[in-house]
């Protein structure tokens, strides 16, 4: 959907939302709504190309396959695959992390990282000057260091029971770190698999929207006024915001 | 050398409601007025694409940029504060439209116990806090702000339904009808008629059908997308100050609104403010306009930093109880629990402010005499739309990441449900806000620093409430419970409330207060200071309305003053 149709959409809500009522406006869109879900060839051609084995998939952050092997050997045992769907590796959450690393994220752009850093109370909140992006690199070499001392292998050869092991390790703050704590990587580490997998999938995770189909999320919606009022549950295909460009 | 502008009527620093209250009335009534906002310039063709979970509201796409600005917080006087490095139990507001643009607009009077705490609690219960709670009366009553409120939910529009019994009187009914009730919100509404308590449809700022201002502002109806709480509303159907009051400003043709405008002071000189001096945060520039008022409109955090780095008014000093400044800051008190359903129910669409609230476990609505609290907190249902990313409640026991996990999150996904309470907070002696001595801003000013901590007070009412909202959610149906653990210590990381309020607290005495009750500040007549920074105590529920009352009765000041130049009380 253009610019231009999703601005008069509101104009229109606008000019006829006041004689209209209610029951008519939601009516209407209704009507853009399947219309939208339908678009034009053109659209769907682009959205197909969207899907999982289209999507171009390359590094912008780490330089090291092994470190993106861990990374997503990681992220997969946090978010399986099995019978309801794809697991983080199937839904690109490794490539969602990485190219989160290269950019704002990674470097903490909106936060406040002025010294002196002191460790503080649990109730203040994270302390390290550490940026996102080094703490990534570093939790994952913990990790990797831990699977070598315990098993004398790299992270990603080991059995998912071993690998279990050294994440709950991480998780308690039993690994060695140097100025942060493993389990503070650990809970970064987990909410940004779990954003991975249900983040749009313009930022390259939740492929094929198949994070938000297992929940029956139907994403990006510009509206329920048809169903709002309904008695029963309303499993409804997801829409990513590019369906809506 | 800052570049000395030319003098305005009068300067707001920030654009919110508060900001937008005073422009859209004193440009019609005449004045000039300009606006000074830190942030950028929006409008709601910002928010075509704001359905994106990931930039808005797990990264505060909207939210204030710590890298230049943040406050140090310490539970108590004896440790050392430390920057919040990330944003977290509250979200602070930047740009245009301030927080008014990402808020859920529930839009919820305060009782007319809460005007009068200190006399009425004393009438029923006696000395019951110790003299370390520093409860004070507002120097307003319900009845004189009253007209207040309905002139703000006016002006912005509020849906609602006038069915609870403990309402203070309203001259006027809502001007709107509810939004719509859901099943979920049905469900939860006859669950507490069942343990015999009084639901209603909660108020909100978000239209449950067309409607037009009395400025002649038009909104749309609500389309219960689901993406209000930290999002712009892309249909204006969502109050907020860039659709209902900066416009009516603009019309006006008298009113200069300037964004990426940083204010660093308020300059002063003998007894009256002269104006304030910002910092172009494009150019770095640094710019003074005069002004003949200064309205301070920048939140409760930056209205009492602006007054602390002008020196302006007594700093609180909580080892003598001297000094006003930074003076009964408080938060709120938030239990909740997500109930565990069979049913699977369609908690992806609603609306920020869509619920089912009840009163009868808030304010002096029920007897404290054998309980260790006063006050209470209103209790909620929201439907506002549950997101993946945010939104992954697992039963007690299963574990926090891996196969079960997964298959939990993914099952309760459409099967949990949320109950709140938003409990009164009342101000402690060892509570305050004040400048810290080792971190500064972008623009080399201290940090404003809080210390804060929940008391006594607050967590038997926290265990109370709790109760409460368990039992209503087994009433539902709810197969298991989970509630939000009772923290000793207050922790400044997950998300809780952005009602946040005092330090700039209104009063009849200048020996308790930093404002009168027209928000003119004691120490400077041509001064005013508005926003939730003026509560003695924060109320339970939601704060905007009374700010927005409270910006209302400050403009008729504001106004007052311009042709008395004197104090108004
Ligand atoms: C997620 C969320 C949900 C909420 N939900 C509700 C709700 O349902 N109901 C309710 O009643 N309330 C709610 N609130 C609170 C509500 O948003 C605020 O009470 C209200 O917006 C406050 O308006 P204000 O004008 O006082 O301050 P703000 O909206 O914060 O505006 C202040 C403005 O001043 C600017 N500013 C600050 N410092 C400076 C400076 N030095 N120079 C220039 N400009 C400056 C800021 O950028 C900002 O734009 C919610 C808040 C959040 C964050
Ligand atoms: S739920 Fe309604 S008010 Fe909220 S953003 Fe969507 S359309 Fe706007």
């Amino acid at each position: 959907m253009s610019d231009k149709m999703f601005i008069s959409r509101r104009k229109f809500l606008k000019t006829t939302g006041i004689t209209a009522g209610l029951a008519a406006v939601g009516g209407s869109l209704i009507a853009f709504e399947t219309a939208e879900a339908k678009g034009n060839d053109a659209h769907n051609t682009h959205t197909a190309a969207q899907k999982n084995s289209g999507i171009p998939r390359a590094r912008m952050f780490f330089t090291n396959v092994l470190d993106f092997n861990i990374l997503s050997a990681a992220a997969e045992r946090i978010f399986p695959k099995d019978e309801l769907g794809p697991g983080a590796v199937e839904l690109g959450v490794p490539y969602f992390i990485d190219h989160q690393l290269a950019g704002a994220y990674g470097y903490n752009a909106r936060e406040y990282m002025v010294g002196p850093h002191f460790e503080g109370a649990p109730t203040q909140g994270y302390q390290t000057p550490l940026l996102r992006k080094d703490l990534f690199l570093q939790g994952i070499a913990a990790i990797n260091k831990q699977a070598k001392t315990q098993y004398k292998l790299d992270f990603p050869d080991l059995s998912p029971a071993q690998q279990d092991d050294i994440l709950k390790m991480c998780e308690k703050g039993d690994i060695k770190t140097d100025g942060f704590k493993s389990s503070f990587f650990f809970s970064v580490f987990k909410s940004a698999v779990i954003a991975g997998v249900y983040a749009d999938p313009m930022y390259g995770g939740n492929a094929d929207m198949s994070g938000w189909k297992m929940k029956q999320y139907p994403g990006a919606r510009m509206a329920y006024t048809d169903i709002i009022e309904s008695d029963k549950f309303e499993n409804i295909e997801p829409i990513s915001l590019a369906d809506m460009m | 050398m800052a570049k000395i502008l030319n003098k305005t009527d009068v300067v707001t620093v920030g654009v919110g409601f508060t900001g937008g209250v005073i422009a859209a009335e004193c440009t019609r009534a005449g004045l000039n007025v300009v606006g000074l906002e830190r942030g950028g310039y929006r409008t709601v063709d910002d928010f075509m694409e704001i359905h994106d979970e990931w930039r808005y509201a797990i990264n505060y796409g909207l939210m204030q940029d710590l890298s230049k600005e943040t406050i140090t917080f310490q539970n108590n006087r004896g440790m050392r504060a430390l920057p919040m490095r990330q944003l977290g139990s509250f979200l602070l507001g930047d740009g245009l439209g301030g927080a008014g643009v990402h808020w859920n607009a529930m839009n919820i009077r305060f009782f007319p116990y809460d005007f009068e705490i200190k006399s009425k609690t004393k009438e029923r219960y006696g000395n019951k806090l110790s003299n370390d709670y520093l409860l004070q009366d507002w120097g307003l009553t319900y009845d004189e702000i009253e007209p207040y409120y309905t002139k703000f939910e006016y002006a912005i529009g509020t849906s609602g339904e006038m069915k609870s019994p403990f309402d203070g009187k309203r001259s006027k009914p809502y001007p709107m009808k509810p939004l719509v009730k859901t099943k979920i919100l049905s469900n939860f509404e006859k669950a507490a008629q069942k343990l015999g308590c009084h639901p209603y449809m909660t108020p909100a700022s978000i239209c449950s059908d067309a409607y037009t201002t009395p400025y002649g502002e038009d909104l749309n109806p609500c389309q219960y997308c689901g993406y209000c709480e930290r999002f712009g509303c892309e249909y204006d159907a969502k109050s907020s100050p860039i659709n209902t009051l900066i416009p009516v400003a603009q019309k006006t043709g008298k009113y200069d609104l300037r964004c990426n405008a940083n204010v660093v002071e308020v300059m002063k000189k003998g007894d009256k403010v002269t104006g304030v001096k910002y910092v172009d945060t494009l150019t770095g520039e640094e710019y003074i306009q005069p002004a003949d008022i200064v309205v301070l409109c920048s939140f409760v955090m930056n209205n009492a930093k602006l007054l602390m780095l002008s020196k302006i008014g007594e700093m609180y000093n909580p080892e003598t109880g001297k000094g006003t400044l930074g003076r009964n800051f408080c938060y709120q008190v938030t239990p909740g629990a997500t109930g565990f359903f069979d049913e699977q129910m369609n908690v992806f669409a609603g609306a920020g402010a869509l619920g089912v609230s009840l009163d009868d476990y808030n304010g002096d609505n029920f007897d404290h005499s054998k309980l260790d609290f006063i006050h209470g907190g209103l209790i909620t249902m929201l439907n506002a739309g549950s997101r993946p990313i945010g939104s992954n409640s697992v039963p007690k026991g299963t574990p926090s990441w891996g196969a079960e996990f997964k298959k939990a999150s993914v099952y309760n996904f459409t099967r949990a449900l949320g109950a709140s309470a938003q409990g009164a907070s009342l101000p402690h002696k060892e509570n305050f806000l004040s400048l810290d001595d080792t971190y500064k801003d972008a623009y080399g000013l201290p940090l404003l620093k809080m210390t804060y901590n929940f008391t006594k007070q607050d967590r038997a009412m926290f265990s109370y409430l709790s109760e409460k909202i368990e039992n209503l959610l087994m009433a539902m149906g709810a197969k298991s419970v989970s509630s939000k653990p009772n923290g000793e210590n207050y922790n400044i990381v997950p998300y809780q409330s952005t009602h946040i309020t005092g330090g700039t607290v209104m009063g009849r005495d200048p020996k308790d207060s930093v404002v009168n009750n027209y928000m003119q500040h004691w120490d400077a007549d041509n001064l005013f200071v508005v926003g939730a920074g003026n509560f003695p105590h924060n109320g339970g529920c939601n704060p905007t309305d009374t700010v927005g009352a409270l910006a209302y009765r400050c403009a008729e000041g504001v106004l007052k003053y311009n042709k008395k130049s004197v104090s108004l009380v």
